[in-house]
C-alpha cells in the first residue's frame, strides 16, 4: 500500500478517504480533523469537527457557538477508529491544546504534524515524538538560518531594556493566541511580577489561558490608563497595532516583536522593529531536522514555509521527500491584518 | 564579546540619537577595561584589521555545510556576514567552555599573520553564537554599519563623567586604545589626560540662523560679515612633534580626521597654524557648485585623476592657534588681521582667506545677501550659501553660544508639489505617516515624482497630514500608501530646497538637494502647484556656476 491510498494532499488541505475526512482543511468540507485553534488551520464552517477541548473552546471563542454543525472532543492518546484508518492525536508543543495526528491504516502510519516546536513551552504539553512511516511537517523556518536559541535570553533582553528605559513604554507584538500568553509566562518564569497589560484583542485568548489553569499573573487590559502611568510598563499587542493609531497612548513606545522572524535583521529592519525578540511558536531549523530524523521517517512531506531547504537536506539523507502545494497556510506571525473582534483572521 | 555583540545588536535598531547614546553609555559602564575600551575604539573608527576580508569568510563556510543550502540561506538574508553568523554549524557538545572577549580578538589580530587568520576565525565562530558570530565578523571586516557616528561614542564615553563631548574630543588625538587613561578619568580615578598630540583638533565653534527681523535688535557696528560658501566646513592644523617635524592634518567639523581624503591639500598646509575654513572645488579661480565638491567625498580611495579633475582649495575663516599659541581668547577681529597675515605669508595657491562683504547698515547687507554677484561675491555668487555675522570682539568658543556669530542664509528655492506617496516613519513617527513623495504636472499635464521630504512641519501638522493620508488612500504596499492626487483633490506641499542636480536616477531628472516641507497649502486645489517646467528652468539657472 501506498501513502497515497491513505492521505492524498489537495490544494485545499490533506484528505483521507477511506477515513472520510480531512486535516485542517482550508475551505469548509464535511468532516475536519483540526491540529490547532490558529485560523489558516481552523476555520469555521465545517459540518463536524474532530479536535481536542482547548482547540474546540478556542474555536467557539473566536466564531462563536456555531463555528461547525457539530463538534467532537479527543483526548491526547485516545484511538479512535474513522471508516477505515484509525485516528489518534499527540501533542505539538506549539500553543494550547495543539496535536500532532496520527492517521493508521494497516500498520502503514502517517503523522501530520500541523505546527509544531520542539522545546519548552510554559503554556502547553510539550512535543511528543511520534515514530511514523511518513511525517508531514511544516517548514515555516525550514532554512538554515533560523536558529531560535532559548526564549529566556530574549526576555532578559527585554527586562534590561526596561531597566534601562524606565520613562518609555515597551510593546511586545506577539500573536494574539499562543505567543502572547508565552511572553507573558516567560516574564513571570524570569521574576518580572509587575502588572503586564494587554491589547483588547487578546483579551479572549488570554483569559482562556487563565482559566485553563496557566498562571499569567496580574494581567489588565491598557485601555483606560493615562499615557504617564504607562512609563516603564510592557504591553503585549498584535504586531500591527504598533504602527496603529493605537500606539499613540504610550511614552516614547519602544517597539519590540517575539517572532522567530526577528532572526533575521532585514526582516526586523523592514517592519521597524526597535527590540526584536527572536521567540517562536515553531520548530526552528535544528528542531526541524532532529524530530524528522527521530521519527524514523522514510518519506516527508513538507506543507508550508520554505519548502525547498528542508525537501533538499531530506532528499540528501535518503529520504522521500516532497512538497505538499497547500494553498491557505501562512505563517500566524508573518501577517499584520489583526482587527479586534471574533474573527480575528490574523493567521491567513 | 557577547555583551558587545547585544550593544551592536541593540544600537543596529535603534533610531533615536539619545537612546544610542544612553545604550552605548550603559555598556561602557557596566564592562570592564580593556574590553569597553577596544569596544570603544571598534565604534568609533579607530581600529582595521588588513586580513579578514569577505572572501575568507566564505571560504570557511564554503568548507562546512551545503552549498544549496548556503545560497537559498543567503539569498533569503540578503548579507554575507549575517547569513555565516546565523548558519555556522556548531557542534554543542564541543562548544568551548569560554568566549573570546573584544580583547582577545582585538589583541590576536593585530598580531596574527594572514595564514594563521582562518583557523583562529573558526576556533571564534565555534566558540561563539549567533549574536556573537555576526558582531566578531562586522568587527574584523570593519563593516559595522550600524547608524553609530565617533562622535556618537565620544558623546556616550564623555556621559560616563558628565563632561562635555568637546572636552574628550580636545584629547581624542592623544588617546590610544584601550583608553585606559581616558576611563580613569571619567570615572574620577586620574587625572584628565593631555593631548600631546602636535596637530590637535579643537571642537568647532557654530552660528545661529538668523532672520531679516533679528537684525533690528543688532547693531551693525559691532559686526563684520563674510560670504558663508557652499562647502565642507574643516580645521587644518600643523604642528612639529617632539623632533621638531611638521605633522598636518585635516578634520571635519565634528573632528573627524579626514587628511586621508585629500592628500593634495596637505602639502600647503606647512607652517605651524590650526585654521577654521572651508573645503571648496576651485577650477580656474572659480568656486564650484557643491555638487561638484561632491564627487571628492567618501572615496575609497583618492587616484590622481580625482584630485586633478577635482582640484581641492581651502577658504579659510579663523585663525585658532599660531605658532603653538593658542588665538581662541583673541577678538575675531584681531585674529582675522592675524589669519590675513599669515595666509599671506603662506602664499599657496590652494589656500585663501574669506574675503568680508563691506557693510556700514543693514539695508546694505541686505542687499548683498539678495544679489552676492553684485555684493562682492562676483563670478562665485552662485557657491555662496548665505553670509556670516561675526561681532568684532568675539572670542572663539566651542558649540555654538548664541550671540556672537549668526549664519544668515539665502532664501530657498521654494515650489508648491502635490503630495502623491506616503511611507510610515520609524521610532517615535511608527504610527505617523511621515515621509512623503511629492510630484508636479509634467507636459502631459501627469503628476511626476520629483523629491521626498520627511521633516519641516510641526508635530501638529504631522498629525494632519497623516490624518489627510488615512482618510485619502486609494492604494497601499507595505509602509506606503498611495493618497489621491488628481486635479481637484489632494494636498498641495509648499516644499524649499537648497538646490537642484540632474539625476538619471529619478524618473523626473531633477534631484533636490535638503528638500524640506515648508507649508501646508490647503487653500491650494493641486491643478495650480507647479510644473515640472519651473524645475527645469531653476535647475538651468544653477547650471551657470562658472565653470
Amino acid at each position: 500500500m501506498r501513502p497515497e491510498d491513505i492521505l492524498v494532499p489537495t490544494p485545499s488541505g490533506v484528505c483521507c478517504k477511506p477515513g472520510g475526512f480531512h486535516i485542517d482543511p482550508t475551505h469548509p468540507v464535511d468532516k475536519a480533523l483540526i491540529t490547532h485553534g490558529h485560523a489558516d488551520h481552523a476555520r469555521p464552517g465545517h459540518g463536524s469537527v474532530l479536535a481536542t477541548a482547548e482547540t474546540l473552546e478556542i474555536m467557539r471563542l473566536r466564531y462563536g457557538e456555531d463555528f461547525a454543525g457539530s463538534s467532537q472532543v479527543i483526548k491526547y492518546g485516545e484511538v479512535l477508529k474513522l471508516g477505515d484508518t484509525t485516528v489518534s492525536y499527540h501533542p505539538a508543543g506549539h500553543v494550547l491544546g495543539s496535536a500532532q495526528i496520527k492517521v493508521e491504516r494497516k500498520g502503514l502510519r502517517i503523522v501530520a504534524s500541523g505546527d509544531y516546536k520542539d522545546v519548552p513551552d510554559p503554556t502547553c504539553l510539550p512535543f511528543e515524538l511520534v515514530p511514523c512511516d511518513v511525517f508531514i511537517t511544516e517548514a515555516t523556518f525550514g532554512l538554515p538560518v533560523f536558529r531560535h536559541h532559548d526564549a529566556d535570553g530574549e526576555v532578559a533582553k527585554l527586562l534590561a531594556s526596561v531597566e534601562l528605559f524606565p520613562e518609555r513604554a515597551h510593546l511586545v507584538g506577539a500573536y494574539s493566541l499562543g505567543k502572547a500568553q508565552r511572553v507573558m509566562a516567560l516574564l513571570r518564569a524570569a521574576g518580572y511580577d509587575k502588572t503586564i497589560y494587554l491589547h483588547g484583542a487578546m483579551e479572549k485568548i488570554t483569559a482562556y489561558y487563565q482559566f485553563s489553569g496557566i498562571d499569567l499573573g496580574n494581567v489588565e487590559l491598557v485601555k483606560g490608563h493615562k499615557k504617564s502611568d504607562l512609563a516603564g510598563t510592557i504591553t503585549i499587542c498584535p504586531p500591527s497595532a504598533m504602527t496603529d493609531v493605537w500606539s499613540r497612548r504610550f511614552p516614547d513606545p519602544v517597539a519590540a516583536f517575539a517572532s522567530g522572524w526577528m532572526r533575521v535583521r532585514a526582516r526586523a529592519r523592514q517592519r521597524g522593529i526597535s527590540l526584536p525578540l527572536v521567540i517562536s511558536d515553531h520548530a526552528d531549523w535544528d528542531g526541524l531536522v532532529k524530530t524528522i530524523s527521530a521519527t524514523g521517517c522514510s518519506e516527508v512531506w513538507v506543507t508550508h514555509g520554505q519548502e525547498d531547504a528542508l525537501v533538499h537536506w531530506a532528499q540528501s539523507r535518503g529520504m522521500k521527500a516532497r512538497p505538499l502545494d497547500i494553498v491557505g497556510y501562512g505563517d500566524e506571525d508573518d501577517s499584520d491584518g489583526v482587527a479586534p473582534g471574533p474573527a480575528e483572521g490574523a493567521e491567513a | 564579546m557577547n555583551r558587545f555583540a547585544e550593544l551592536l545588536d541593540r544600537i543596529a535598531y535603534e533610531p533615536g540619537r539619545n537612546n544610542k547614546i544612553r545604550l552605548v553609555a550603559d555598556y561602557l559602564r557596566k564592562t570592564e577595561d580593556p574590553d569597553r575600551g577596544y569596544a570603544l575604539a571598534a565604534l568609533t573608527g579607530a581600529l582595521t584589521f588588513r586580513n579578514a576580508k569577505a572572501g575568507m569568510i566564505r571560504a570557511l563556510i564554503a568548507e562546512r555545510v551545503d552549498p544549496h543550502l548556503f545560497e537559498l540561506s543567503y539569498d533569503y538574508v540578503g548579507d554575507l556576514s549575517e547569513t555565516v553568523a546565523l548558519m555556522w554549524p556548531v557542534d554543542e557538545s564541543k562548544r568551548a567552555n569560554r568566549t573570546p572577549t573584544v580583547t582577545d580578538v582585538v589583541e590576536t589580530l593585530s598580531t596574527l599573520g594572514k595564514a594563521e587568520l582562518p583557523a583562529q576565525m573558526t576556533r571564534w565562530l565555534d566558540a561563539l553564537d549567533e549574536n556573537g558570530r555576526w558582531a566578531l565578523l562586522k568587527l574584523v571586516t570593519g563593516s559595522m554599519r550600524i547608524g553609530v557616528s565617533a562622535r556618537l561614542a565620544k558623546t556616550a564615553a564623555a556621559s560616563l563623567g558628565d563632561k562635555a563631548p568637546d572636552e574628550v574630543e580636545i584629547i581624542w588625538p592623544g588617546l590610544e586604545p584601550p583608553y585606559l587613561e581616558l576611563f580613569a578619568w571619567l570615572e574620577g580615578r586620574g587625572d584628565k589626560p593631555l593631548n600631546l598630540d602636535p596637530a590637535p583638533f579643537r571642537p568647532a565653534m557654530l552660528a545661529h540662523a538668523l532672520e531679516e527681523p533679528d537684525l533690528a535688535s543688532l547693531n551693525a557696528a559691532e559686526f563684520t560679515a563674510e560670504w558663508k560658501w557652499d562647502g565642507i566646513r574643516v580645521q587644518a592644523v600643523c604642528g612639529n612633534d617632539e623632533d621638531g617635524k611638521p605633522v598636518t592634518r585635516l578634520y571635519s567639523r565634528t573632528g573627524e580626521d579626514i587628511s586621508k581624503s585629500f592628500p593634495d591639500l596637505l602639502p600647503s598646509l606647512r607652517l605651524p597654524a590650526a585654521i577654521d575654513g572651508e573645503l571648496l572645488i576651485l577650477r580656474e579661480g572659480r568656486v564650484q557648485s557643491f555638487n561638484v565638491l561632491q564627487q571628492r567625498l567618501n572615496r575609497k580611495s583618492v587616484t590622481p585623476k580625482l584630485t586633478s579633475e577635482f582640484p581641492i582649495h581651502m577658504r579659510a575663516y579663523d585663525l585658532l592657534s599660531l605658532d603653538g599659541t593658542d588665538m581662541r581668547d583673541v577678538p575675531f577681529e584681531e585674529r582675522r588681521a592675524r589669519l590675513d597675515a599669515f595666509i599671506k605669508k603662506l602664499n599657496d595657491p590652494r589656500i585663501d582667506i574669506s574675503s568680508l562683504v563691506l557693510f556700514e547698515t543693514w539695508d546694505q547687507l541686505i542687499a548683498a545677501r539678495a544679489d552676492p554677484a553684485q555684493g562682492g561675491a562676483g563670478l562665485d555668487a552662485e557657491a555662496v550659501e548665505g553670509v556670516m555675522l561675526k561681532r568684532r570682539d568675539s572670542v572663539y568658543s566651542p558649540g555654538r553660544p548664541k550671540g556672537p556669530w549668526w549664519k544668515w542664509k539665502r532664501d530657498p528655492m521654494i515650489i508648491d508639489a502635490v503630495l502623491m506617496y506616503a511611507q510610515r516613519g520609524h521610532g517615535k513617527r511608527s504610527s505617523f505617516y511621515s515621509d512623503y513623495t511629492f510630484g508636479v504636472w509634467n507636459a502631459e499635464d501627469a503628476l511626476v515624482p520629483v523629491g521626498k521630504a520627511y521633516f519641516g512641519f510641526t508635530d501638529e501638522e504631522l498629525k494632519e497630514i497623516d490624518k489627510f493620508v488615512r482618510r485619502n488612500t486609494v492604494n497601499k504596499y507595505g509602509p506606503v500608501r498611495e493618497v489621491t492626487h488628481n486635479a481637484e483633490v489632494g494636498l498641495v506641499l509648499e516644499v524649499a530646497f537648497e538646490g537642484l542636480q540632474r539625476s538619471s536616477r529619478h524618473k523626473s531628472g531633477v534631484a533636490m538637494r535638503f528638500p524640506r516641507i515648508s507649508r501646508l497649502r490647503w487653500d491650494k486645489p493641486p491643478r495650480d502647484a507647479d510644473r515640472l517646467e519651473t524645475l527645469e528652468k531653476m535647475l538651468a539657472r544653477s547650471d551657470k556656476v562658472p565653470a
